[in-house]
């Protein structure tokens, strides 16, 4: 062709300057074009062809046959005449790059497309050939993705697998990741962990004290070291609101499932009003910085869990065209209606089931401080029934003050105790009302610990056992005893000092003897009478089709 | 003549037993265990019977009765003083019997057709004077002294029959005899001890140091998390501070949320008592069995308002009914809870049962 001469011409002083200057072999072949040229002599120059080059090459080859493809579509003139500015781009682009390859080979891609850009008139349609180039492929991978996960579908499943709306839960196999936070025995887990927060800059907390070998596959914490005294100042990577957040769940400022679910929505709408969302990047790229490090703080509850996966779907039901001001709004609403429907109206109603089970003259037992059950006596209490409430407590969180606090201050005649004397004060008691902190698939309640020994002494005296649960804590996990998934807290807080003398006190020194503070316990079905939810009464045992039914209405 | 003084020397530790009772009890003097309390107990009827000053085996029972009501008074929930005063009581009849020659097998034995042919021999006066009866006497209650010494080691030799290695056992609160257990097994098998702390006085704490420095592996949990953990428990070792005549028990309170958790897990629950805990009591009168401290304990004074407007409870005692009870070990070995029935009627006279 015609140009290939001129090119080659324009081309040899410099190879020839090149060559000059490495005192290099005397070969080169004249003609033939000029990229075989610079490969032969890269070749034949032998050790300098590195990695980068080669991958510069490959692709520039691709970009070359793509512009080739598509200008073929365009008309022939075009064509042509980038044909030659691209051509000569790429050769003239090679040897004022190739001394600079060694320095900087992350910027031999941005290098290529910046030469193809500086060329004259057709500069646009290069550039934007160059992008649109780089979507193709993006597409094509992302195509060959589906084609092969299309593969997989069909050998694994036998039903058509043409159906979009197919209900996710059929056939589909199940592979989850166990979450890291019941694997810390696995040194693995926790490398990859480490490096993990290390690329985000969130600090890795260390765990506290001897651990029962019951225990060793979960965390243990000391509230003593705060993770924020390892955060490193520039929190561009955290908001404030969420680093605040963290501190007052890992202090229990902010405890019970309800009131740490509202706050992570709070923090979260904070997040979203002073986002700005950066070129190529969107929110929900960011968001798991944010959940690892409350994460970090304190392990993350199943509606707090719930909670955050309707954030991101939500997120990602935004059309991409939505305007960014547009967007933010609506997420915002979105946050605020979630707040609405599922916990404050979702109590009004389980408070106005509830109300029927409570008569005159009725002894409620309630055990520890549920946001829920404490509405749903006030409320009662507001409607006139007779009633009077056993707060039943427990060590070393004693919830049940707060609670015993709440009920006073509205008038309701309380009687406190221990949970030790739950069997001495049982044969007053005509109901029990519990709160739960999530309600496990296989119909188990997972709630604070000594619930479960509650519903046992209970159903031992033959007294009704209701459990109250929004239906935004059901979970799909299952468990059957309380130590495959919990959480451990700061062994410290069982130690106590009576009478001047502390027992405990130096119980790190003395190596056979270990602290446990459980946080959470599952109690079995069958010590569980009734449910109350927002859907309506229902057995223990219906909380799977409770979850089937709302995973068909999304 | 000695007399007086001996009795003024004897009332004066008569009246001293009585105080430090009602003091024990509260909780505010010294906690003494109930072995200590059934050797001081014994010791002082051995001083009695030596001092007083008596003709007839009818007088001295009359003088230990008496006594015996004001020390059950001084401290009611304190079982072990009136066990003792019982068994005190029926080594004199025993002594009187053999001194008076008949056999004891016929007196032991209290059937219907004894009780309508012979009449008259229930109404024993004790009137005669045998001048050897007060060394019988004071002979069998130093036997008593001997063996109350022994109990917690008597039992805690049978320790390595029940446990094996690498055992989960629980317990509850703080125990004595149950320390004495696990330490001698301890010294020929490895297992792991977990203890519930027994709020609001928090006994297991101390149970738990103790452990540990004896080398056991050992846990201390919260009273909440008991049924949370009895899945892994492999036994249930408990103390008791009363056996009931039924073969319940009267113990710390949470022992029967224990036993419960126990018995659904289907855990064996084995209680450690010795026999001077057994007692003629049984569960039903329901003014005398709880005993309630300060609920200063459970609520404490600096919460302020809310006190006046609140009721709050601290029992001390719970009742575990003997249906949730696999096993007792006592010093004389190991027996089932439907047995107890049978030990009491060898270890009292029914007469004795009131005082």
């Amino acid at each position: 062709m015609s140009a290939e001469p001129s090119v080659a011409s324009s081309s040899t002083p410099a190879t020839q300057h090149k060559k000059t200057t490495r005192g290099g072999t005397r070969h080169f072949t004249e003609g033939g074009p000029v990229k075989k040229d610079g490969i032969q002599q890269a070749k034949t120059e032998g050790k300098e062809l590195t990695k980068e080059e080669k991958q510069r090459l490959r692709k520039e080859k691709k970009q070359q046959k793509k512009s080739k493809e598509k200008k073929d579509e365009k008309a022939s003139q075009e064509s042509e005449k980038e044909k030659k500015p691209v051509s000569s781009a790429s050769p003239a682009s090679q040897p004022p790059t190739q001394p600079i390859t060694p320095k900087a080979p992350s910027a031999v891609p941005t290098l290529v497309p910046v030469p193809a850009s500086e060329t004259p008139a057709p500069a646009d349609k290069p550039a934007k050939s160059k992008a649109e180039m780089k979507a193709e492929r993006r597409a094509r991978q992302e195509a060959e993705r589906a084609s092969k996960q299309g593969k997989k579908g069909e050998v694994g499943q036998q039903a058509a697998p043409g159906k979009p709306k197919a209900p996710p839960s059929e056939l589909q196999p199940v592979v989850k990741r166990l979450p890291e936070h019941v694997q810390v025995d696995n040194p693995e887990v926790l490398k990859k962990l480490a490096k993990k927060l290390e690329r985000q800059q969130i600090p890795l907390r260390s765990d506290y004290g001897y651990k029962v070998s019951l225990f060793s596959h979960l965390h243990q914490y000391s509230r003593k070291a705060p993770l924020t005294q390892q955060l490193s100042i520039p929190s561009t990577v955290i908001h404030p609101a969420i680093v605040r957040l963290g501190l007052q769940y890992s202090q229990g400022i902010v405890a019970g499932s309800n009131a740490r679910s509202v706050a992570l929505l709070h923090a979260f709408k904070q997040v979203i009003r002073d986002y700005t969302t950066p070129p190529n990047e969107e929110l929900s790229r960011d968001l798991p910085n944010q959940f690892n490090f409350l994460n970090q703080c304190r392990p993350l509850s199943a509606s707090m869990g719930n909670a955050i996966k309707y954030i991101k779907k939500e997120i990602s039901n935004i059309p991409s065209q939505c305007k960014e001001e547009e967007a933010k709004s609506k997420l915002l609403n979105c946050i605020d209606r979630y707040i609405d429907e599922k916990i404050n109206l979702a109590a009004k109603a389980i408070a106005k089931s509830s109300i029927e089970k409570i008569s005159d003259g009725d002894v409620i037992l309630v055990y520890g401080c549920s946001s829920l059950v404490n509405h749903i006596l006030c409320e009662a209490f507001e409607k006139n029934r007779k009633f009077r409430v056993i707060v039943v407590d427990s060590r070393p969180r004693l919830e049940g003050r707060e609670a015993l606090r709440r009920l006073v201050q509205r008038g309701i005649s309380c009687t406190y105790v221990l949970i030790s004397a739950v069997s001495y004060i049982l044969p007053e008691v005509s109901k029990v009302f519990l709160g739960a902190h999530a309600l496990l698939a296989n119909g188990y309640v997972m709630s604070r610990v000594g619930t479960s020994q509650i519903a046992l002494v209970a159903k031992a005296f033959n007294v009704p056992v209701l459990v109250c649960c929004e239906t935004y804590k059901f979970c799909e996990r299952v468990q059957t005893d309380s130590f495959v998934s919990n959480e451990l807290d700061d062994p410290d807080d069982l130690i106590v000092t009576r009478k001047g003398k502390t027992q405990l006190e130096h119980w790190q020194e003395v190596p056979s003897l270990g602290l446990l503070n459980l946080v959470y316990d599952v109690t079995p079905p069958d010590f569980v009478d009734l449910v109350i939810t927002d859907l309506g009464m229902i057995p223990c045992t219906s909380v799977p089709v409770v979850l089937r039914v709302k995973n068909v209405d999304q | 003549m000695p007399g007086p003084d001996k009795e003024t020397d004897l009332t004066e530790r008569i009246e001293a037993f009585l105080s430090d009772l009602k003091r024990g009890g509260s909780g505010t003097g010294p906690l003494r265990g109930s072995a200590e309390t059934a050797r001081e107990t014994t010791a002082l009827l051995r001083r009695i019977t030596a001092q007083a000053r008596w003709s007839s085996a009818g007088d001295l029972m009359e003088i230990i009765r008496k006594e015996g009501r004001r020390m059950t008074a001084a401290q009611p929930s304190e079982t072990t003083v009136g066990n003792m005063i019982r068994r005190v009581l029926k080594i004199i009849r025993e002594e009187y019997a053999r001194s008076r020659g008949s056999s004891e097998e016929t007196d032991q034995q209290e059937s219907l057709h004894k009780l309508l042919t012979s009449g008259g021999l229930s109404e024993e006066n004790f009137r005669q004077h045998f001048a050897a009866l007060k060394a019988n006497v004071i002979e069998a209650i130093n036997e008593l002294l001997t063996e109350l010494e022994g109990t917690t080691d008597n039992i805690a030799m049978q320790a390595l029959e029940h446990i094996h290695s690498n055992e989960v056992i629980m317990t509850i609160g703080r125990s004595r005899t149950v320390e004495s257990f696990l330490k001698d097994a301890a010294r020929k098998r490895k297992f792991h001890v977990i203890v519930a702390e027994c709020a609001p006085f928090c006994q297991g704490h101390k149970m738990a140091t103790s452990l540990s420095e004896a080398g056991i592996e050992t846990t201390v949990i919260a009273d909440a998390a008991i049924f949370a953990v009895m899945s892994r428990v492999n036994k249930v070792i408990i103390g008791t501070q009363t056996v009931l005549a039924n073969g319940g028990l009267r113990a710390v309170n949470g022992t029967h949320t224990l036993a419960l958790a126990a018995k659904h897990h289907s855990t064996p629950l084995i209680v450690c008592a010795p026999m001077f805990k057994l007692s003629p009591q049984f569960p039903n009168e329901e003014d005398t069995f709880h005993k309630f401290v300060s609920p200063h304990e459970v609520l404490p004074f600096t919460e302020g308002e809310i006190l006046s407007k609140v009721n709050v409870h601290c029992p001390v005692f719970d009742y575990v009914p003997p249906e949730l009870i696999t096993l007792f070990i006592s010093n004389i070995g190991g027996h089932a809870p439907s047995y107890i029935y049978r030990l009491m009627s060898e270890l009292y006279h029914p007469e004795d049962h009131e005082l």
